[in-house]
């Protein structure tokens, strides 16, 4: 048995890793990335719940497959357990988490507060984003704050990490270390813009992007084209949203009803002339992952398999993308291994012993 | 990203919609940031002055010339005490030209003319990955996204590269402040400091 997997901090797994040179976090993704490897990173799905097993249990399903997870911050505005908290929970099992912060919820001093938070809790990338209306969710009568915008909130936390400042200019005592993300849509409009936007978030700070659901391949390599001739691939790491349609009703339903995910008729044409529907759907993310991984600029794929995440492990392994590498995956400490073959016993025999049986084995 | 949500029957209805629907037109709207304020409007004059973005731009850089050789006479009578009348025309030129939310820190010239506080999410610094696939936002479909026109609008200008840098976050303390008394200010205190000899001294 191996004392410890490749980055993980020896002395515990909830620790950080040491820092590399050229790395701003002391996180496993950062890490992956910059070694040149094809990175995978996917969803947790938010319990409604208060119980951490909820999180623990939905996080397991993608050991040894994912790099990291993202921990949505209420995601199309409808109320789940906070980024935060399920950061809380993934970093103490040793999780790799990208906390998504959402600019729609918060103010400039909540999420400056909830920054240092996450950072002092061992997350090691944070994922700016402007967040979705809350007209799209549960609750769409709630005040919609957008004080700050996914560009100003990367500007914002790139200054704590580099300058050790607060917006205001008051000094921290520690900076956080943070490898951050932002998101890009290359399939909405207006499209010429989309590349020169992308080069504004990492004038802002970007270091990573994740894009939105990739159905159309051509418009997603257009996209790359003009992003890699600007220069930008250089500079950022592209991780490709990737993920499997339930089916044909279901595609079209998002077509119709989730603003800025586009799916060509091809697709829909593909999966109506199924047989199953659903494995269709996965074999189609599969291709997808395929396709988009030969592209010049693409460092990853992001797996976004909202309610099917028990898929994410398949098409990992059937798409390939990974060449044999394992990423970090949750294990028994060889300690703790060792005194569970020992003593497990206890908790399953039946030991309920009368002091008459006492006396007797003693002679 | 985007959550699915289960389907539901029908397009969906925003809440604006919802509102446009129910409320009469002389209803109280909130003021500040909800959406819901800028149902029932027609959105000509505002894409007139998107389509006209190079005039603006040119008539905007004499605008200012012409505000920053007055600046004389607005410290003479004091830029506190002009600060109204100014506000009150400010307010109802901009508000008929582009829609303008008196933000009191105005980037139009950075923007392509097209204002960014209409945004329903106040955006400054581009799009967001809602934009629908017509052109048009992601909250209200009906109109269409601030910043779709923005970029259409800076294609046209000279210095339309501007729309390049990120902006800070809106400073929320200078909300129903005149911006161009603002901008003068500054430009007349940057001017004099620049003919000033360089004493270490300033005013």
């Amino acid at each position: 048995m191996t004392a410890h997997q490749r980055d993980e901090n020896p002395a515990g797994i909830h620790l950080p890793l040491d820092p590399l040179p050229g790395h701003t976090s002391r996180g496993r993704l950062e890490r992956v990335l910059r070694r040149g490897e094809f990175a995978v990173t996917t969803e947790l799905n938010p319990p409604d719940s208060a119980d951490p097993e909820d999180v623990y249990n939905r996080a397991k399903i993608f050991d040894g497959w994912v790099d990291a997870i993202n921990a949505v911050d209420a995601s199309g505005a409808n109320c789940h357990m906070s980024s935060v908290g399920i950061c809380a929970l993934l970093t103490r099992m040793g999780y790799a988490p990208i906390m998504q912060i959402a600019c729609r919820d918060k103010n400039r001093i909540a999420i400056q507060g909830d920054v240092l938070g996450g950072a002092a809790m061992g997350v090691a990338n944070m994922l700016c984003l402007t967040g979705d209306g809350v007209q799209a969710g549960d609750q769409p009568g709630a005040k919609p704050v957008f004080d700050l915008d996914s560009m100003s909130l990367l500007e914002t936390i790139r200054i704590m990490r580099d300058n050790g400042k607060f917006l205001s200019g008051r000094k921290l005592t520690t900076p956080p270390q943070l490898f951050l993300g932002a998101a890009v849509n290359p399939f909405a409009p207006p499209f010429d813009f989309r590349p020169i936007h992308l080069g504004k978030k990492i004038a802002a700070g970007a270091q990573f992007v994740q894009t939105q659901y990739c159905f159309d391949v051509p418009m997603f390599r257009t996209f790359m084209h003009k992003a890699r001739d600007l220069g930008h691939t250089e500079k950022v790491f592209v991780l490709c949203g990737v993920g499997p349609l339930a089916s044909a009703k279901t595609a079209k339903w998002i077509r119709s009803n989730v603003p800025g995910i586009h799916i060509p008729d091809a697709i829909i044409k593909r999966l109506e002339g199924a047989q199953d529907q659903k494995k269709e759907g996965k074999q189609l993310c599969i291709d997808i992952i395929n396709e988009v991984k030969e592209i010049p600029g693409v460092s990853g794929v992001h797996v976004m398999a909202y309610r099917q995440e028990e898929y994410v492990a398949e098409i990992v392994d059937e798409s390939g993308v990974l060449r044999g590498r394992q990423p970090w995956k949750r294990e028994i400490r060889h300690d703790d291994q060792m005194v569970a073959d020992r003593l497990d016993h206890i908790l399953h025999d039946e030991i309920t012993e009368t002091q008459v049986d006492m006396v007797k084995t003693a002679h | 990203m985007s959550e699915i949500t289960p389907a539901k029957d029908g397009p969906a209805v925003t809440q604006a919609t919802l509102v446009k629907k129910a409320a009469p037109k002389s209803d109280y709207k909130p003021a500040d940031v909800s959406p819901q304020r800028r149902v029932q409007r027609s959105f000509a004059v505002r894409l007139w002055s998107v389509r006209h973005s190079r005039l603006l731009e040119w008539f905007y850089a004499r605008f200012a010339d012409t505000f920053l050789l007055l600046h004389p006479l607005w410290k003479g009578i004091g830029y506190g005490r002009v600060e109204a009348p100014v506000k009150f025309v400010e307010k109802r030129v901009k508000g008929f030209m582009f829609d303008c939310r008196m933000c009191g820190q105005c980037i139009l010239s950075s923007t392509g003319m097209s204002c960014p506080m209409n945004c329903p999410k106040q955006l400054r610094n581009g799009p967001c990955g809602g934009v629908r696939a017509n052109g048009n936002c992601e909250v209200e479909p009906d109109m269409p996204c601030v910043w779709v026109k923005a970029w259409e609008g800076s294609k046209n200008m000279v210095n339309g590269d501007k729309i390049l840098a990120v902006q800070k976050p809106v400073d929320q303390s200078l909300r129903e402040t005149s911006a161009w008394l603002r901008v003068t200010a500054q430009a007349a205190a940057a001017r004099e400091a620049a003919a000033t000899p360089k004493t270490g001294a300033s005013a």
